[in-house]
C-alpha cells in the first residue's frame, strides 16, 4: 500500500536507512524494533546502516505483481551490507540475469513503483554494482 | 488432554472451477466429509482460509459457512496463516476436542482463487510476505522461493535439474490421483524448458492458481472405532511454529526453522522418531520447498534434499515417499484448504483408500503445511486405529 501515512512512516527507513542497534547485546535491527529477539531488551539506540555490501541470494522477477509491470524483468536480491545487517530490494543498473551471489554492490535512492492508486510516488533504495 | 481421532473426509475437485462460489466449494467438501463421518450435527468448526477478502472480496466466512452448511448457530471460526491456515484450523479443532468442549469438530480449508486476475492474484499472495520490507520492493512468492533456490545452490551444489525431479516425481503422482488439478506426467526436460517465472525457477517448478476446499471431521479417539466403524485415525501429535516472514532477517535462508521447530516438537509429542514415520505429505509451493523441507523434517541430512529426488529415495516407490497425492505441484494449491488436503490425503493411504496411488506402508504418515516463505509451519502425525 503506498498511501500517504504509509509513505511518510516509512520515510526514515527508505530514504535514511535509520536502524536501531540494542543497547544491551548489540544487535541491530532494520526495521527498528521496540524487543530485542535476542536478549529481549528494550533499549536502543538509533544507528544508520552502511550504504555498500555484497549480494547473498537473488532472483530475475518476470511476472511481477500489480504496480511493477513497466520494470519488469528485474532483479531482486538480498543483500548482506557491511556490519553484516541484511535487506531485501531490487538490484538495478545492470543486465538482472548476470546479477550474482557475492556481487558487490551500492545503495541508492530510487523510485521503486509505479504511482499507485493515491497517485503517491514511492522512493526507497535500490542496490546497484559497485563501480 | 483426550486422544483425538478423524472420523470423516472430503474435499472436491481441485482445478479451475468457474462455476463454484467460495462457499458451495466449502459446503461440497464439508458434507463429502460429514457423509463419511455419518454424521448430520457439528458442535464447532474453524475454517482456515488466507485472504478471502482480496480474493473475492468476502471477510466474515466463518458464519458464512456455518449457514450455507446448515449448521447455525454453533461457532464457527475463519483461521488464517497465510498458506498454513488449514493445517492451523487443524489444530485448533484437535485443541477443542482434545480439551472436552467438543466431541465434533469439522476442520476445513477453502480458497476461492480465479475470480481475480493473475496480476490481482499474486498481489494477494504477496501479502503474506513482509508487506513493508519485501513486497514493496516488488518480490513475488515464486520470487522468495527463488531466492531461497540460490541460496541453496550456492551452499550445496544442488543442481537445477533436481529441482525439476521433484516436479516430475509429484506431476506422477497425482496423475494417479482423481482430484488433482494438473494430471499430466512431465520430464525434466519440459520443466527446464518452460516459461520463466523467476530464476531459477519456471512456470513448472511452481504450484498452480487453484479454487478448492476440503474438510475433515474430528471426535474424541474413544468415540472414534465405533463411529468410523475401522477406519478412523488417530492424531499422534499437532505442532505449530513461527520464524520471521521476512526472508532476508534468517540467519540461514536455507534453513525452514519453523518446519524444523514444529517437527521436533510433533516427533516428541507423538514419541517417534522420524525414521517411525513411513511417509508424508508435505508443502512443495515450489520445488525447491520440497527439497528444504525434507531437510528440515529430518527426513534427510541438511543439504541433502536435491539428492533424496534424484536417488528416488522420496519416490511413491521409494524408502520414504513424499506427496503421494500429487503435492501442491500436480494436485494444485487453493491456498487455506492445502493443509486440510494433505490430512485427507495421508488419512485415505492410512485407510487403504488411495487406489493406484496406495503406498505398500502406510501406518503412519506425516503433514508439514507452511505460511509464506516458512514464516510458519504446522505438521501432525496421523496413525491408523486398529
Ligand atoms: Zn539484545
Amino acid at each position: 500500500m503506498i498511501t500517504p501515512p504509509v509513505v511518510r512512516r516509512n520515510t526514515p527507513q527508505r530514504y535514511r536507512l535509520e536502524a536501531n542497534k540494542c543497547a544491551k547485546c548489540g544487535k541491530v535491527f532494520f526495521p527498528p524494533r521496540l524487543v530485542c529477539d535476542a536478549c529481549r531488551g528494550r533499549k536502543f539506540a538509533p544507528v544508520t546502516l552502511a550504504d555498500t555490501g555484497k549480494v547473498v541470494a537473488c532472483t530475475v522477477i518476470r511476472t511481477p505483481p500489480t504496480g511493477f509491470s513497466d520494470l519488469s524483468p528485474y532483479c531482486m536480491g538480498i543483500v548482506e551490507l557491511k556490519g553484516g545487517t541484511r535487506i531485501q530490494c531490487q538490484i538495478a543498473d545492470c543486465e538482472p540475469e548476470r546479477v550474482k551471489i557475492g556481487l558487490p554492490v551500492t545503495l541508492e535512492f530510487r523510485r521503486v513503483q509505479e504511482d499507485g492508486e493515491s497517485g503517491v510516488l514511492a522512493y526507497a533504495y535500490k542496490a546497484v554494482p559497485a563501480r | 488432554m483426550r486422544d483425538v481421532a478423524i472420523i470423516g473426509i472430503g474435499m472436491t475437485d481441485f482445478g479451475e472451477l468457474w462455476h463454484d462460489s467460495l462457499r458451495d466449494l466449502f459446503v461440497k467438501a464439508a458434507l463429502a466429509a460429514m457423509d463419511d463421518a455419518g454424521i448430520a450435527h457439528l458442535d464447532s468448526m474453524y475454517v482456515g482460509c488466507m485472504t478471502p477478502g482480496l480474493f473475492t472480496g468476502q471477510e466474515h466466512i466463518g458464519s458464512l459457512l456455518a449457514d450455507y452448511l446448515g449448521q447455525a448457530p454453533v461457532p464457527a471460526t475463519r483461521v488464517e496463516s497465510a498458506c498454513a491456515s488449514g493445517g492451523l484450523a487443524l489444530r485448533c479443532g484437535f485443541f477443542e476436542v482434545a480439551s472436552g468442549a467438543s466431541d465434533l469438530v469439522l476442520c476445513g480449508g477453502v480458497e476461492k482463487m480465479t475470480d481475480v486476475s493473475g496480476g490481482r492474484a499474486t498481489y494477494a499472495l504477496a501479502t503474506a510476505a513482509d508487506q513493508d520490507y519485501e513486497s514493496f520492493h516488488g518480490v513475488t512468492f515464486p520470487g522468495l522461493y527463488a531466492m531461497i533456490a540460490s541460496a541453496h545452490m550456492a551452499k550445496y551444489g544442488t543442481k537445477r535439474e533436481d529441482l525439476a525431479r521433484v516436479a516430475v516425481k509429484n506431476h506422477a503422482n497425482g496423475l494417479l490421483n482423481p482430484h488433482a488439478q494438473y494430471r499430466m506426467p512431465v520430464t525434466v526436460e519440459q520443466v527446464l524448458s518452460s516459461v520463466k517465472v523467476a530464476d531459477p525457477l519456471n512456470i513448472l517448478d511452481c504450484s498452480p492458481i487453484t479454487d478448492g476446499a476440503a474438510a475433515v471431521i474430528l471426535c474424541p479417539a474413544d468415540k472414534a472405532k465405533k463411529l468410523a466403524k475401522g477406519r478412523a485415525v488417530k492424531i499422534l501429535a499437532s505442532a505449530h511454529a513461527t520464524d520471521t516472514i521476512a526472508l532476508h532477517q534468517r540467519e540461514d535462508l536455507t534453513w525452514l526453522k519453523s518446519t524444523a521447530v514444529a517437527a521436533e516438537k510433533a516427533y516428541k509429542m507423538a514419541g517417534l522418531k522420524p525414521a517411525d514415520v513411513d511417509f508424508a505429505e508435505v508443502h512443495d509451493c515450489f520445488t525447491i520447498a520440497e527439497i528444504c523441507v525434507t531437510e528440515a523434517l529430518g527426513v534427510v541430512k541438511r543439504g541433502k534434499g536435491g539428492e533424496a529426488v534424484r536417488s528416488g529415495y522420496t519416490a511413491r516407490d521409494g524408502k520414504f515417499p513424499v506427496n503421494p497425492s500429487g503435492g501442491l505441484k500436480s494436485k494444485g494449491h487453493p491456498v487455506g484448504a492445502t493443509g486440510i488436503a494433505q490430512v485427507h490425503e495421508v488419512v485415505t493411504q492410512l485407510r487403504g483408500e488411495a487406489g493406484k496411488r496406495q503406498l505398500k506402508k502406510a501406518r503412519r504418515g506425516l503433514t508439514q503445511n507452511m505460511g509464506g516463505s516458512g514464516g510458519s509451519a504446522v505438521v501432525h502425525i496421523l496413525e491408523v486405529m486398529r
